[in-house]
């Protein structure tokens, strides 16, 4: 099981991103991703 | 080439092609193409004017800060693509980003280069990531909403020292409009920055060892990733070498895959007896070749 858990993890994250690329959370990572973030630069 | 020389060349690359996008420094402003939306396994403010790809904690924190506006507005986005990915790059390797192509660990050890008197980590203080992460990078996003019923990203906003110094700094000097806005905020900020650019003279990686969140997802999935440290008990005398060559202090030959562990590999290196090695599915594992501690010591 411990060799195994590894590739289960992997197979879930996978499933995960395809299913958020899907839902369009890519869309919503560029959207942040592309927009100054106010927060990161300390304006807040 | 040898291996911490090459490791160096690693990050020096990997630092220049994360934040390849120089036409940033000379308009003020940052990239904006879609390579943008795709998540980077480091940590690098995606509000670095250079910047190519998307941080992965920042991600992580805007996406818990809108899950309860998308579920109030039946929108089935849950931040499942950071998620994803996070859990792509642990279980297949674990902190190894961390060692070889973090640009904000790189800038860490060069300032440690500077001659100073060096210090470890108090033990305690090696939790406070996972408070960090836990608090300011999932709870309070997903929790503290405001009147529109969104969150904040709090790690971003209060501490993140690698947004002030990649993004918030070079945005103030180039960019005016920018440069009016700021405030408390930044003079916090930079003071945190300031704080932590000390500390990174005097202490090895002190940001990756008791703050980063990204380190402390990764580091969650060392002892089980694909990518594994491995000790030989056979040959190991516990000489202590790896202990005391490793810039995070891990006891390599008790818990090989640390969460602390950057996999940075210099206690490969430095094993007087090739103890210490490292294996990959479909790789046999693999160490420095050295003598048995019989060769040595007959």
């Amino acid at each position: 099981m411990k060799r195994r858990l590894p590739f289960i993890l992997l197979a879930v994250s996978l499933l995960f991103m395809v299913l958020g690329l899907v839902s369009g959370d890519f869309r919503a990572v560029l959207e942040k991703a592309k927009t100054v973030c106010l927060e990161c630069i300390g304006i807040g | 080439m040898e291996l911490q020389k090459k490791r160096r060349w690693y990050q020096a690359v990997a630092a220049v092609a994360f934040n390849a996008y120089l036409p940033g420094f000379f308009k003020g402003g940052i990239y904006r193409g879609t390579p943008k939306g795709l998540c980077v396994p480091v940590f690098n403010c995606y509000s670095c004017p250079s910047a190519l790809g998307a941080c992965p904690i920042g991600s992580l924190q805007n996406a818990m800060a809108s899950v309860r506006l998308n579920l109030s507005l039946a929108r089935r986005q849950f931040g499942l693509y950071v998620i994803g990915f996070l859990g792509v790059v642990g279980s297949a390797v674990g902190r190894l980003p961390c060692g070889w192509i973090c640009p904000f660990g790189f800038f860490q050890e060069l300032l440690f280069k500077i001659p100073s008197p060096k210090f470890g980590v108090p033990r305690v203080l090696r939790y406070f990531k996972y408070v960090f992460l836990a608090v300011l990078t999932i709870l309070l996003p997903l929790l503290v909403l405001d009147a529109l019923g969104g969150g904040e990203p709090w790690f971003c906003k209060w501490v993140c020292p690698a947004g002030t110094l990649e993004a918030g700094i070079p945005l103030a000097l180039l960019n005016t409009s920018i440069r009016g806005q700021l405030g408390l905020l930044f003079a916090w900020k930079t003071a945190v920055l300031a704080g932590f650019l000390v500390w990174m003279v005097f202490v090895m990686r002190p940001f990756c060892r008791t703050t980063c969140p990204l380190g402390a997802i990764l580091g969650l999935f060392n002892k089980i990733s694909l990518w594994r440290m491995t000790v030989d008990e056979e040959t190991c005398t516990l000489c202590g070498k790896c202990q005391k060559e490793c810039p995070v202090g891990i006891s390599v030959n008790e818990t090989p895959n640390s969460p602390d562990c950057i996999r940075c590999l210099k206690c490969e290196k430095v094993c007087p007896f090739g103890s210490i090695g490292h294996e990959f599915p479909g790789r046999k594992p693999r160490a420095s070749a050295a003598p048995s501690p019989q060769e040595v010591h007959p």
